[in-house]
């Protein structure tokens, strides 16, 4: 595989609350190559999606540090963590979060929105995102006109349409049947194979199975990191994605 | 730019999901301008009156009156012992330097009869001075000329009102009209003069030569004596002195002293009228601040439907600071919004504020004056409001932390 894209270093996160403190995150570390797809998993609670909000820009660590792209993302002001946030990471939800009364194709002209990208390539860029994963026909749909699956399916056009170094996906099949988490997979698959890198996280080992490396944590620690020796082909599994 | 247009189209769409909440926080503003353009414009047409009538009295007047001050401030000359003379008026214009012109007057009220046309009108007995000083031209015809006085002439000038009653479309010039049952010729058509600061129609009157008023229309015991006597100051800064002048030559002529109450007034009719003027200014001034209040209420109004509406996209804010918007992008965003309410707000109170204007004036026969300083003032004035009672919700929304926003339910 190729250079390591991202690099956590000792990253430990703590709650406060009052008295309370709550260690999130104990002195994690973790290196991730282009080209991997790597699912977290663990209990709940067990930190994954705090790690993942790190790995996302999203919060900041404690202590530790992390590396994306081999740039140190630490002391990076709010305004830039906004613009890496937009330029290197796509985010997927569990609760996909696409914006309310807003269409399709404008959920994914966001983020080349605040990309500054000109409104005609904006456009282009956006019915091509959506063209990938079979939604020409809903880019003038809204939210509460799309099944679940169709909406992940537009999260994720939107995580992709600016290009990203990596993709990032906190259960992005927990809101959905199994024979549609099996599709996503099937999606996140064939963008893994065209070379994006992408780090998941999921509750079900048999989602885990469809990635290439598995990483378990623990009461904020990581329990085991494996690779995954027969990963499974979604297309084969009944998803095959149109 | 570009952000801006975008900003623009998102604040559309918010606005439009909730219709008739938008209009309902706009009310506030369209009411504060509506009522600040009303106001306003109400206020500076009662201005506009007063200072025309003050151009329409003449400049720099000063008006003797018969009669003394009382206690309780002046009493009204008319009706009063009659003890100013035609010979006062001339002793003023020659011994007061400060003066510039003295015209002596004597007034009534008489039948005027043309035809079969029959109007009572004001009758006035004047000089060649009056005019002047009123600054009042004679548009058709000639003057009344110092001859005319001293020969108590019957000729006369009739007002535009009198000559509109009088003669309709006939030509009035030359011809002999009735005052108190005596035949006078009118000389000539004085120019339109419009309301006086009582509210009368100015125009509607007749001037006759001096003398002639006193000895034949209003004749009394006292022969040579004058209604009032109205004094133009050389200019502006010698009004004091032109009073100070008069009033020791009267008091001179009238042998007034300590143990004898002075028998006429001195009123500086100017003052008088730049007091009005200011009163009206300070109550306009008053209704604009009482309306503003109204602005600055509807802009709580704003303020309170923004955090409302913050809140309530909490979770929109968390996904769209994710996707890559920057804190700026959001306050932006929020900001646009509500100066787009207020705009919106703005330009439809500003239409009721001058259609309310207008219906004030047509139906209370008020006029209103509505200008263009005070509509663009404003409408920079409600998106002012905008800025200022939206930056705090803006400035919330943009400073929300993007986990906890995505967290929201
Ligand atoms: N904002 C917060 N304030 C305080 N404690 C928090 C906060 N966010 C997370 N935690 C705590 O940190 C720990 C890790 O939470 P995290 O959300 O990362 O778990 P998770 O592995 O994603 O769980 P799940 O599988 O249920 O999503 C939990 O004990 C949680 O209570
Ligand atoms: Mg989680």
């Amino acid at each position: 595989m190729g250079e390591i894209i991202v690099r956590a270093d000792d990253v430990s996160k703590v709650y406060t609350m009052g008295e309370q403190r709550v260690e999130a995150l104990k002195a994690v570390s973790l290196e991730v190559e282009t080209g991997d797809f790597v699912a977290i998993m663990g209990a709940s609670g067990s930190g994954k999606s705090t790690f993942m909000n790190i790995l996302g820009c999203l919060d900041t660590p404690t202590s530790g540090s992390y590396w994306l792209q081999g740039a140190n993302v630490r002391g990076l002001q709010k305004r830039d963590l906004a613009a890496v946030r937009n330029q290197k990471i796509g985010f997927v939800f569990q609760g996909f979060n696409l914006l309310a009364r807003t269409t399709a194709l404008e959920n994914v002209e966001l983020p080349l929105i605040y990309g500054r990208v000109p409104a005609a390539a904006r456009k282009e860029r956006s019915l091509a995102a959506l063209a990938l994963f079979g939604l020409s026909d809903r880019a003038g749909h809204t939210g509460n006109q799309l099944s679940g699956g169709q909406q992940q399916r537009v999260a994720i056009a939107r995580a992709l349409v600016n290009d990203p170094a990596i993709i990032l996906a906190d259960e992005p099949t927990g809101n959905l049947d199994s024979i549609t988490s099996v599709e996503i997979m099937s999606i996140f698959q064939r963008l893994n194979r065209q070379g994006s890198t992408i780090i998941m996280v999921t509750h079900e080992p048999e989602i885990a199975a469809f990635t290439k490396r598995n990483v378990v944590f623990r009461d904020g620690r990581i329990l085991s990191d494996t690779v995954v020796v027969d990963q499974l082909d979604a297309e084969q599994a009944g998803g095959g994605s149109d | 730019m570009i952000e801006l247009l975008l900003s623009l189209k998102i604040a559309v769409r918010a606005l439009r999901t909730n219709k008739m909440r938008s209009f309902l926080t706009m009310l506030g503003i369209i009411i504060g301008i509506a009522a600040v353009i009303a106001m306003v414009a109400i206020g500076s047409g009662a201005s506009k009156i007063i200072s025309e009538q003050i151009a329409s009295i003449g400049s720099n007047i000063l008006l003797v009156l018969p009669g003394s001050r009382t206690s309780g401030g002046i009493r009204l000359g008319h009706g009063s012992t009659p003890t100013l003379t035609y010979d006062d008026a001339k002793a003023i214009s020659v011994e007061c330097p400060a003066v510039a012109l003295a015209a002596p007057i004597v007034r009534g009220g008489a039948p005027v009869v043309y035809g079969n046309m029959n109007w009572t009108t004001a009758v006035m007995g004047i000089t060649p001075e009056y005019l002047a000083v009123r600054d009042w031209p004679v548009i058709e015809g000639r003057n009344l000329v110092q001859s005319d006085v001293d020969g108590a002439t019957k000729n006369c000038l009739i007002g535009k009102t009198v000559a509109d009653t009088l003669f309709g479309s006939e030509d009035p010039l030359g011809k002999i009209i009735r005052i108190k049952k005596l035949p006078f010729t009118v000389v000539g058509i004085m120019d339109r003069k419009g309301r006086s600061p009582q509210g009368s129609d100015q125009d509607d009157i007749v001037f006759v030569p001096l003398r002639t008023g006193q000895r034949k229309l209003f004749g009394s015991e006292y022969p040579n004596s004058v209604g009032s006597i109205m004094i133009q100051a050389k200019s502006e800064q010698d009004l004091d002195r032109a009073e100070e002048q008069v009033t020791a030559l009267l008091n001179q002529r009238h042998r007034i002293g300590p143990s004898r109450e002075a028998d006429f007034t001195v009123r500086n009719l100017t003052e008088l009228l730049d007091v009005a003027e200011q009163s009206s200014k300070a109550m306009s001034l008053l209704l604009g601040a009482v309306a503003s209040i109204s602005l600055i209420v509807g802009g709580i109004g704003i303020m309170n439907i923004m955090l409302v509406s913050v809140t309530e996209r909490t979770r929109e804010i968390g996904i769209r600071m994710a996707i890559g918007a920057t804190e700026r992008d959001i306050l932006l965003q929020f900001l646009t919004e509500a100066v787009l309410l207020t705009l919106i707000g703005g330009i439809i109170g500003m239409l009721l504020g001058v259609g309310g204007a207008k219906l004030v004036s047509v139906i209370f026969d008020w006029p209103t004056l509505i200008s263009v300083q005070a509509i663009a003032i404003a409408f920079c004035f409600s998106g002012a409001v905008g800025i200022f009672f939206g930056f705090y919700p803006a400035r919330k929304a943009a400073s929300l932390n993007p986990i906890e926003a995505l967290r929201y339910e």
